[in-house]
C-alpha cells in the first residue's frame, strides 16, 4: 500500500534522534534568543551585535579553560568579563542614544559588531579553536553514541532562563526592571535609576550571550564569524516569537530547530534555513504580532 | 523656491557634473576605477534613501536587489554571444523589480525595527539560495564573464575603456539622481515623505498608506538593481557575498555618514566611506573595519545628520 510505503520512507530513529538534537539546539538558542528579547521588549534596542557578544564569550572561555583547565570556571568568568563589557558599551554608545528613534540603536548596535567581529579576527586569528568539553560521557541511542553533555547544556539553559524569569518576577531588581518596561518616566519618578537599570538588563542579555556561547563551544569550533548565524536565527526566533515576549521566544526557539533538524534529514543543513525563513514568512503573513502570543483583540 | 535659490542648485549641480566628467582624463588608472566604483555604490545607497530618507524605512535587505541585479546581468551576459550591454540591463532589472515585488509584498506590512529585520531575513534568503545552488549561481564560486561592448544595434559597437565606462557609469547615476529627485517631488513623493513623518495622520487623510509603501520599496529596488547591472559590467564576476546581508548593512552605513534625505548624501556617504577603507587598510589590512566601524559609531552619536545633513532643506527644494 502507498501509506505502507510512506511511513516507511519515514526513518523513525533519524527523526527521534533529530528531535533531541532540535530540543538541545533549540534550548541553546532559547537563551541566545532571550537575551536579545529581554534587550529588545525592555530597551527598546535592536541589538545587532548580539551574536559577536556570544562569540567573544565563547573566546575568553577558551581563554580561561586554557590558562585554567577548568570548563565551570570558564562558563562562570566569561559570562561576567562579557556581561562587564556589555556593560560599557551601553554607557558609552547606548545610553547617548536615549530618547532617540530606536532605528539609531540598529545602526550603533550594526557598527559594533562590525568592530567586535574585526577585532576577534585580527586578536585571534581566523582559525577556529576549540573548546573541550568538561565531560565526554555516552549513551547509545540506536545507532549513534549520544553524548551527555548535549542534554546537560539544554538543561543549563534551561536553567539559566529560568533563573532569570524568576528574578524578574521575584527579584526587587526584577521588579525595577519590570517598572521600567511599563512606564520609563513613572518609574524614574518613584526613584527608580532608570539609566542604570537599562545598563544592568545590557549587561545580563549580554552574559547570557555569553553564557550560550562557552557552552556551545564544544559543539562547533570557535571562530571570529559564529555569530552571525547565531543572530540572524535568534531575529528570527524573536519575530517568530513576538518581540519582547520571554515565552514566546523559548517556544519558537524550539520550534525553530525542531524544524531545521527535521528539515535536514532530507536536505542539507545549509538549505534547512529556509524552512525557518518560510515560517517567519508565514507568521508575518498571518499573524504579524508572533505566532506564540494570545491574539491581540 | 526662489528663482535664485534653483539658479543657485543648477549650478553647483553642472560644476559637480563636469568635474566628474573631466576626472578621468586627469586621474591615473587606480583611481579612475575607484570613482566608478564609488558612483556605482552611491547609486546603490541613493537608491535606499528613497525608503531611509523620505519614507523613513530602514532596508536591510538592499543587498538582495543589488544581489539580484548583478546576477540577472550575468545570467544575460553569459546566455547572449556576443555579450549583449541591455540584455543585461533588461535581465538586471527584471531580477531586481521581481524580487523587489516580493519582498515589497510581505515587508510592508510591518513598520520601524520589524521592517528593517524582515528584509534583512529576506535577503539571507536569497543568499541561501544562491549560495547553495550550484549548477545555476556557481554557488560559492559565483560567476564570471566577459564585458560587453558598448553598443547601439545597427549603429556602433565599441568595446568599454576605463574612461568610457566612467563616462557611462556617470550618465546612468546622473539620470537616477535626477529621476529620484523628481520621484521625491511629485505629489508621490510628498505622500511618502508624510508616511515618514506621520503615519496615522497620512492614512487617516485617505491616502492608501501600503499601496504607497510597496511602489517605494519597488521603486527602490529597482535603481539598486541599476547599480547591480553596473557593477556586474564593471568587475565581470558575481559573487554570492553581495547578496549578503553585510553589503545591505554597508549600504545603511553610507547613507548615515552622507545624511539621509539628500539623495547626494548617500553618494558622498559611499566615497566617504570607500575613501576611509582605502586608507584605512594600508595600516590595519582587512581589519580596516575597526576604525571605520568606530568612526560610523561615533557619527551616530555625534553627527546623526551625517555629512550634508546641513545642506538638506537647500537640496530637496
Amino acid at each position: 500500500m502507498a501509506i505502507d510505503q510512506l511511513l516507511q520512507a519515514i526513518p523513525l530513529d533519524q527523526l527521534l534522534i533529530q528531535t533531541v538534537n532540535g530540543i538541545v539546539a533549540g534550548m541553546i538558542l532559547a537563551l541566545v534568543a532571550s537575551g536579545l528579547t529581554l534587550i529588545f521588549g525592555i530597551m527598546d534596542v535592536v541589538n545587532f551585535a548580539h551574536g559577536e557578544l556570544f562569540m567573544l564569550g565563547a573566546y575568553v572561555g577558551v581563554i580561561v579553560l586554557t590558562a585554567t583547565g577548568n570548563f565551570w570556571l570558564a562558563l562562570v568568568i566569561a559570562t561576567l568579563v562579557i556581561a562587564l563589557l556589555g556593560a560599557g558599551i551601553h554607557v558609552v554608545a547606548l545610553r547617548p542614544l536615549l530618547g532617540r528613534d530606536p532605528l539609531t540603536t540598529i545602526l550603533a548596535t550594526f557598527g559594533i559588531s562590525l568592530v567586535l567581529q574585526n577585532y576577534a579576527l585580527w586578536q585571534f586569528g581566523p582559525v577556529a579553536r576549540k573548546i573541550q568539553e568538561p565531560f565526554s560521557g555516552y549513551f547509545t541511542l540506536f545507532y549513534l553514541d549520544y553524548p551527555w553533555y548535549r542534554l546537560v547544556i539544554a538543561l543549563l539553559s534551561a536553567a539559566i532562563i529560568g533563573a532569570l524569569w524568576l528574578f524578574l518576577k521575584f527579584g526587587t531588581y526584577g521588579i525595577w526592571i519590570r517598572a521600567t518596561t511599563q512606564d520609563r518616566v513613572m518609574a524614574q519618578a518613584m526613584g527608580i535609576p532608570v539609566p542604570q537599570v537599562l545598563t544592568a538588563v545590557f549587561a545580563i542579555g549580554a552574559g547570557m550571550a555569553a553564557a550560550s556561547g562557552v557552552l556551545f563551544g564544544p559543539l562547533v569550533g570557535v571562530n571570529h564569524a559564529m555569530g552571525v548565524d547565531w543572530v540572524l536565527k535568534a531575529f528570527i526566533v524573536v519575530v517568530v516569537g513576538g518581540m519582547g515576549n520571554l515565552g514566546g521566544s523559548i517556544a519558537a526557539s524550539i520550534f525553530i530547530s525542531l524544524l531545521e533538524s527535521y528539515a535536514s534529514i532530507w536536505v542539507s543543513p545549509a538549505q534547512a534555513v529556509i524552512f525557518s525563513f518560510v515560517v517567519l514568512i508565514l507568521t508575518l503573513l498571518f499573524r504579524p504580532t508572533g505566532l506564540f502570543v494570545p491574539t491581540p483583540k | 523656491m526662489t528663482a535664485r535659490h534653483l539658479v543657485g542648485y543648477w549650478m553647483v549641480f553642472s560644476a559637480v557634473l563636469a568635474l566628474l566628467i573631466a576626472a578621468p582624463l586627469a586621474l591615473p588608472e587606480f583611481w579612475r576605477q575607484f570613482l566608478t566604483e564609488i558612483l556605482i555604490w552611491g547609486l546603490l545607497a541613493m537608491s535606499s534613501d528613497l525608503l531611509i530618507g523620505y519614507t523613513g524605512m530602514v532596508s536591510f535587505g538592499h543587498s538582495a536587489f543589488f544581489g539580484l541585479g548583478i546576477y540577472g546581468a550575468a545570467a544575460a551576459l553569459l546566455w547572449t554571444s556576443p555579450p549583449n550591454l541591455w540584455m543585461a540591463f533588461l535581465f538586471g532589472l527584471v531580477a531586481a523589480a521581481a524580487v523587489a515585488a516580493f519582498v515589497a509584498y510581505f515587508s510592508t506590512r510591518l513598520r520601524d525595527i520589524y521592517f528593517a529585520i524582515t528584509t534583512l531575513i529576506f535577503s539571507q534568503i536569497f543568499y541561501v539560495i544562491i549560495f547553495t545552488w550550484t549548477e545555476v549561481t556557481g554557488g560559492e564560486n559565483g560567476l564570471t564573464f566577459r564585458r560587453p561592448a558598448l553598443a547601439v544595434p545597427g549603429l556602433f559597437s565599441v568595446p568599454f575603456t576605463s574612461e568610457t565606462l566612467h563616462w557611462f557609469v556617470l550618465a546612468v547615476v546622473t539620470l537616477s539622481y535626477l529621476v529620484l529627485r523628481r520621484i521625491t517631488q511629485s505629489p508621490f513623493g510628498m505622500v511618502l515623505q508624510s508616511i515618514r513623518e506621520n503615519e496615522a495622520r497620512t492614512r487617516a487623510i485617505g491616502y492608501p498608506v501600503e499601496r504607497y509603501k510597496i511602489v517605494a520599496v519597488m521603486l527602490s529596488g529597482l535603481f539598486a538593481g541599476l547599480a547591480g547591472v553596473l557593477y556586474a559590467i564593471q568587475n565581470r564576476f558575481a559573487a554570492p557575498d553581495f547578496v549578503f546581508f553585510l553589503v545591505s548593512g554597508e549600504v545603511v552605513i553610507f547613507n548615515v555618514m552622507g545624511g539621509i534625505g539628500t539623495l547626494v548624501g548617500p553618494i558622498v556617504g559611499a566615497a566617504f566611506f570607500l575613501l576611509l577603507r582605502e586608507g584605512f587598510s594600508r595600516f590595519f589590512t582587512e581589519y580596516y573595519l575597526i576604525p571605520v566601524g568606530l568612526i560610523f559609531i561615533a557619527m551616530v552619536i555625534f553627527m546623526p545628520q551625517g555629512l550634508l545633513g546641513f545642506m538638506r532643506r537647500s537640496l530637496n527644494r
